[in-house]
C-alpha cells in the first residue's frame, strides 16, 4: 500500500506541471490585461507597470521565470492588489475556506449518511418518501436562493444569527455559510447512501448474516453499511476537493473572506497570478482526494487490493 | 520589538482611559463596497480605496463633509504671478502617527516616489503638472530632477509647468498623499501594513484581513484630534448588495456605498430619509468610432444621440438611480455652465420626428435601415440600457445588434482602437474641474476612444488652461464642450451617475456632495 500511494504520489508531479502549464498558456489567450480598465492608463504608466511585473518580456520566459519560482513556493505578486503577495492572500483566506468546507463536509456525510440509511430501512415508507422529497429539495434549490432565505428569517426575522461577516470566525458567523454549504451535499450523500444500502442489503452476504441471526444493529452497520460506503466515496472525494477550496457563491453573500471568490473575480479582472494560485491549489486538492478515495476503498472493501 | 513595545503601550493606555474615564468607544461601521487592492497610496486607484486612505493621511489640500476644499497638511499658500509657481506653508506641530513632525520633505519623497517608473503608480498623472513629471514617468529624467523642493522643514516651492487652475484641487487625491521616508525604507513594499503603516491623518491602521474588515482607530497626534469624534472606524467590503443592505437593517452597518438599484422601491419604503440618492460627478456615455463610415458624419451622430430617450434609461432602466444626460460635465462645479445640446429641451416626439428627418436626408430609413453594433462591457444593467436603446432607435430604421465582452476585453479593445461602430464607457472625476471630462475629447487623448480630432477643440481647451481669470476659463471650457459634444458629439453622455447609499440616522455630519466624499473624522454617531 504505501508502495501505492508513493507511486500516485510521485505521478502527481507530471500531472500538476501539465495543469499549470496548459493554464499559463490558456489564460493569455484571454484578451486584456490586469491593468486594462474604465480609466485608461497613459502608455508611459502602463509600461511602467508591465516592467515591473515582467509582463513586457516575451511569454515563453515570463513562462520560465512563473515556474522557477513556483518551485521555490513562490507564488508572485497579485497584479490587481499591489499590496499583497498571492501567498499571503492564500494564507489568509485558505484556511477559513477549509474550516467552513470542512465542517460542511462531515455534517453533510454524517447527517446524510443517517438519513439514507433510514430511508433505505423504511424502504416505499413515510419515512422514505419524506428523505427522497427532502434530498430532491436540497440539491435542487440553488445555494443564491437557499442563503438570501436563511439571511432574511434567522438573522433579520428571528435575530438569532448575524446577517454576514467572518467576525473573526465567531461561531453564529458560521452557521449559515456551513448550512448553505452543506444542504446541496447532505441531500447527495443521502440519496446515494439510500440507494447503495437497499443494494446492499439485497445482497447475498446479507442474507446469510441475517440467516445466521445477527441482530438487526450488526447487519446494517457492520456488514451492509461498509459495502454501502464505496459509492459515497467516490463522490466525497472530488466533493472534498470542491467544497476545502470555498465557493464563491457562499462566500460573497456572507461576506467570508475565503478564497472561493479568487476563482471567478481573478479571472476576470486578469490577475494571472491568483488564477495560477487557485489553479495549483485546487489541482492539489483534488490529486489528493481521489488518491485518499482509492485507499479508503481499499480500507473499506476487502476485495480492493493495490499491491 | 519597538513596534511591539509600542502597540503594547499604546493598548495599555488605551485600555485605561476606558477603564477610568468610563467613555465607551464610538465605533463607525461602514459599507465600503470594494477591498482595497493596497493601502500604499501612490498604488491605488478606486474610489473604494480613495475613502479609506482619506482617513488615513492627509495631503496638502482636502474636502470637507460638503466636499469644498480647505487647507489639509498645507496651512496656507500663496501662488506666483503667472500661477506656475505655488508655496505652501505647512502646518506647524503636525506629527506622523509615530510622533514625528510632518515635514516638507516628506512631500518631495513621496512625490518623488511618485513619479518613479519603479513605482508604477497608476494615478502618477496626478501629479502631471509639475515640472518633469511626465518625463520623470517615461523614464527620461530622474526622479530628483521633479520641480518640487523643501525650502525649510515648513515650507515647500511647487514648480508647474504651466498655470493650472484646478491644481489645488488635484491635490486632494491619495496620489499625492505624502508617505514617511523612514517609513517606506524600513519595511520596503509591506510598509502599508497594519503594524507597520505610519500616516498622517485623523486615523491609523490597526488591523486589515483581507476580504473581512479594515480597523482604523483615532490617531492621537492628528492636529484636530479633539473634534474627531469617531474613535474607531471599520470599513468592510460589501459586494454583495444585497447582503449589505440586510447587515444594515440588522445594524451590523451603520452605512454602505450603494444600493441594490433593482429593490430600490422596497428600500426607499424601508428606510426613509436614511436613503441618500444623488448628483454625482460621473457621466455614463456611448461614443463612435469617428474615424471608420458612416459614423463620420456628425449630423449621423446627432440624430442618433437625439433619437435616445434617456428619461426612460434612467427612471425605467435604471430605475431612478441615473439622471439623464445632455452634457458630458455633469452639473455640480462651482462657476461652470455645462453646455447642453440644443434638443435637451425638445420632447422625446420632437426629437424622434427631427432624428427622422436627418435620418432620411442621409438616406437611411426603415426600407434602407443602417445596421449599428454597440459594443458594451458585461453587466446586466448595460445590457439593459442596450436593449433599451435597440428598441428606442428600431422605429427610426437603425439595426441595433450588441456584443458584450468582459471588461479588460471591453477596455482593451478600446484601448488599442480596435474597430467598433459604437461603445460604451464612463468616467468619474478624479478631481472637480469640467477639464477632467472635457480632455478626454482631446486628439491623442489616452482615452479618447472615439478618436475624434479637432484643432478647434484642442485651441480652446489650451486658451482655456492659459486663461489666468477663472470666469474666463469656465466660459471658454463650456465652448469646448459646446463645440466637441454638443455639436461634433465626440461622445454621446446618456446619463450621469448618482451616488447611492444608506446612511443611519444614528450618524450624524453626513453631508450630501457631488464627490461622494465623507471623511469620518466629520461624522459622528
Amino acid at each position: 500500500m504505501a508502495r501505492y500511494v508513493l507511486k500516485r504520489l510521485l505521478t502527481a508531479i507530471p500531472t500538476l506541471f501539465l495543469i499549470v502549464s496548459i493554464s499559463f498558456f490558456l489564460m493569455r489567450i484571454a484578451p486584456g490585461g490586469p491593468f486594462n480598465q474604465e480609466k485608461g492608463l497613459a502608455p508611459a504608466i502602463m509600461a511602467n507597470l508591465e516592467q515591473v511585473y515582467h509582463l513586457d518580456k516575451p511569454l515563453w520566459q515570463q513562462y520560465l521565470f512563473y515556474l522557477g519560482n513556483l518551485l521555490q513556493g513562490d507564488f508572485g505578486p497579485s497584479y490587481t492588489r499591489p499590496g499583497f503577495a498571492v501567498a499571503e492572500l492564500f494564507r489568509a483566506g485558505l484556511p477559513i475556506s477549509i474550516q467552513l468546507g470542512a465542517s460542511a463536509l462531515v455534517l453533510a456525510l454524517v447527517l446524510g449518511g443517517a438519513l439514507g440509511i433510514v430511508a433505505a430501512l423504511n424502504q416505499n415508507r413515510a419515512v422514505d418518501y419524506a428523505v427522497i422529497a427532502a434530498a430532491t429539495a436540497g440539491s435542487t434549490i440553488p445555494t443564491f436562493v437557499v442563503a438570501p432565505i436563511y439571511q432574511l428569517v434567522f438573522a433579520l426575522g428571528l435575530s438569532l444569527v448575524p446577517v454576514a461577516g467572518w467576525n473573526d470566525g465567531a461561531f453564529p458567523n458560521r452557521i449559515g455559510p456551513v448550512v448553505v454549504l452543506m444542504l446541496p451535499q447532505l441531500a447527495v450523500v443521502a440519496r446515494l447512501m439510500r440507494g447503495s444500502m437497499i443494494e446492499s442489503l439485497r445482497s447475498h452476504h446479507i442474507r446469510t448474516a441475517r440467516a445466521m441471526g445477527l441482530s438487526d444493529y450488526s447487519v446494517v452497520i457492520r456488514h451492509a453499511l461498509r459495502g454501502a460506503l464505496l459509492p459515497v466515496i467516490s463522490y466525497a472525494g472530488p466533493a472534498a476537493a470542491a467544497l476545502l477550496t470555498g465557493s464563491i457563491i457562499v462566500e460573497t453573500i456572507f461576506a467570508i473572506p475565503g478564497i472561493g471568490r479568487y476563482f471567478v473575480e481573478a479571472a476576470l479582472s486578469r490577475d494571472y497570478t491568483i488564477v495560477m494560485g487557485t489553479v495549483v491549489v485546487v489541482a492539489i486538492f483534488t490529486i489528493l482526494f481521489n488518491l485518499i478515495v482509492d485507499v479508503l476503498y481499499a480500507v473499506v472493501d476487502p476485495r480492493v487490493r493495490y499491491d | 520589538m519597538t513596534v511591539h513595545l509600542r502597540s503594547l503601550l499604546i493598548g495599555t493606555a488605551l485600555s485605561l482611559c476606558l477603564a477610568g474615564g468610563a467613555l465607551a468607544q464610538t465605533v463607525l461601521h461602514r459599507g465600503n463596497n470594494a477591498d482595497p487592492e493596497s493601502l500604499d497610496p501612490h498604488k491605488t486607484s478606486t474610489v473604494s480605496e480613495a475613502n479609506i486612505l482619506r482617513d488615513l493621511f492627509m495631503g496638502l489640500t482636502m474636502h470637507d463633509a460638503k466636499a469644498s476644499l480647505i487647507p489639509g497638511a498645507a496651512e496656507s499658500w500663496s501662488v506666483s504671478e503667472d500661477g506656475t509657481v505655488y508655496t505652501f506653508k505647512l502646518r506647524p506641530g503636525a506629527l506622523w502617527s509615530d510622533g514625528s513632525p510632518v515635514t516638507a520633505s516628506d512631500f518631495v519623497y513621496g512625490w518623488q516616489r511618485v513619479v518613479n517608473p519603479e513605482t508604477a503608480a497608476e494615478y502618477a498623472y496626478m501629479l502631471s503638472p509639475i515640472a518633469n513629471a511626465e518625463a520623470i514617468t517615461a523614464g527620461e529624467a530622474a526622479p530628483d530632477t521633479l520641480g518640487v523642493r523643501a525650502i525649510d522643514d515648513l515650507t515647500l516651492e511647487v514648480t508647474l509647468n504651466a498655470t493650472t487652475p484646478y491644481f489645488l484641487e488635484m491635490l486632494t487625491h491619495q496620489a499625492t498623499y505624502p508617505v514617511q521616508r523612514a517609513n517606506v525604507e524600513a519595511f520596503g513594499a509591506d510598509f502599508a501594513k497594519p503594524g507597520n503603516l505610519v500616516s498622517n491623518g485623523a486615523y491609523t491602521l490597526a488591523s486589515f484581513v483581507p476580504n473581512d474588515r479594515i480597523t482604523l482607530v483615532k490617531n492621537p497626534n492628528f492636529y484636530d484630534a479633539a473634534n474627531v469624534a469617531i474613535d474607531e472606524v471599520n470599513f468592510y467590503p460589501t459586494e454583495d448588495r444585497s447582503t449589505a443592505i440586510k447587515r444594515f437593517e440588522a445594524g451590523e452597518l451603520d452605512m454602505n456605498d450603494d444600493l441594490p438599484s433593482e429593490q430600490l422601491a422596497d428600500i426607499k419604503a424601508k428606510f426613509g430619509d436614511q436613503v441618500k440618492i444623488g448628483p454625482y460627478l460621473g457621466t455614463y456615455y456611448y461614443l463612435f468610432k469617428i474615424p471608420s463610415e458612416p459614423w463620420t458624419d456628425a449630423q449621423l451622430r446627432r440624430a442618433i444621440s437625439m433619437a435616445i430617450d434617456r428619461d426612460f434609461l434612467a427612471e425605467k432602466v435604471w430605475q431612478g438611480t441615473m439622471l439623464p444626460a445632455y452634457s458630458f460635465v455633469p452639473p455640480g462645479i462651482e462657476g461652470y455652465e455645462a453646455a447642453a445640446a440644443d434638443y435637451a429641451e425638445m420632447s422625446q416626439i420632437d426629437r424622434e420626428d427631427a432624428a427622422i428627418a436627418i435620418l432620411a436626408e442621409l438616406g437611411y430609413g426603415p426600407e434602407n435601415p443602417l445596421p449599428m453594433e454597440i459594443r458594451f462591457n458585461t453587466s446586466e444593467n448595460h445590457t439593459n440600457t442596450a436593449v433599451a436603446i435597440q428598441e428606442q432607435l428600431k422605429p427610426l430604421g437603425i439595426e441595433v445588434t450588441m456584443i458584450n465582452t468582459d471588461a479588460p476585453t471591453h477596455w482593451s479593445f478600446l484601448e488599442q482602437h480596435g474597430d467598433f461602430d459604437v461603445a460604451r464607457a464612463g468616467w468619474i472625476a478624479d478631481y472637480k474641474d469640467p477639464e477632467n471630462f472635457l480632455a478626454l475629447c482631446k486628439s491623442e487623448a489616452g482615452n479618447n476612444y472615439s478618436e475624434y480630432a479637432n484643432p478647434a477643440y484642442d485651441a480652446l481647451l489650451a486658451q482655456a488652461a492659459a486663461s489666468a481669470d477663472p470666469a474666463a476659463r469656465m466660459e471658454l471650457l463650456s465652448q469646448a464642450e459646446a463645440l466637441g459634444v454638443a455639436q461634433d458629439h465626440c461622445v454621446v453622455p446618456l446619463m450621469f451617475y448618482s451616488y447611492r447609499a444608506v446612511v443611519s440616522d444614528k450618524v450624524k455630519g453626513w453631508e450630501p456632495n457631488v464627490m461622494d466624499i465623507h471623511p469620518t473624522r466629520f461624522l459622528s454617531k
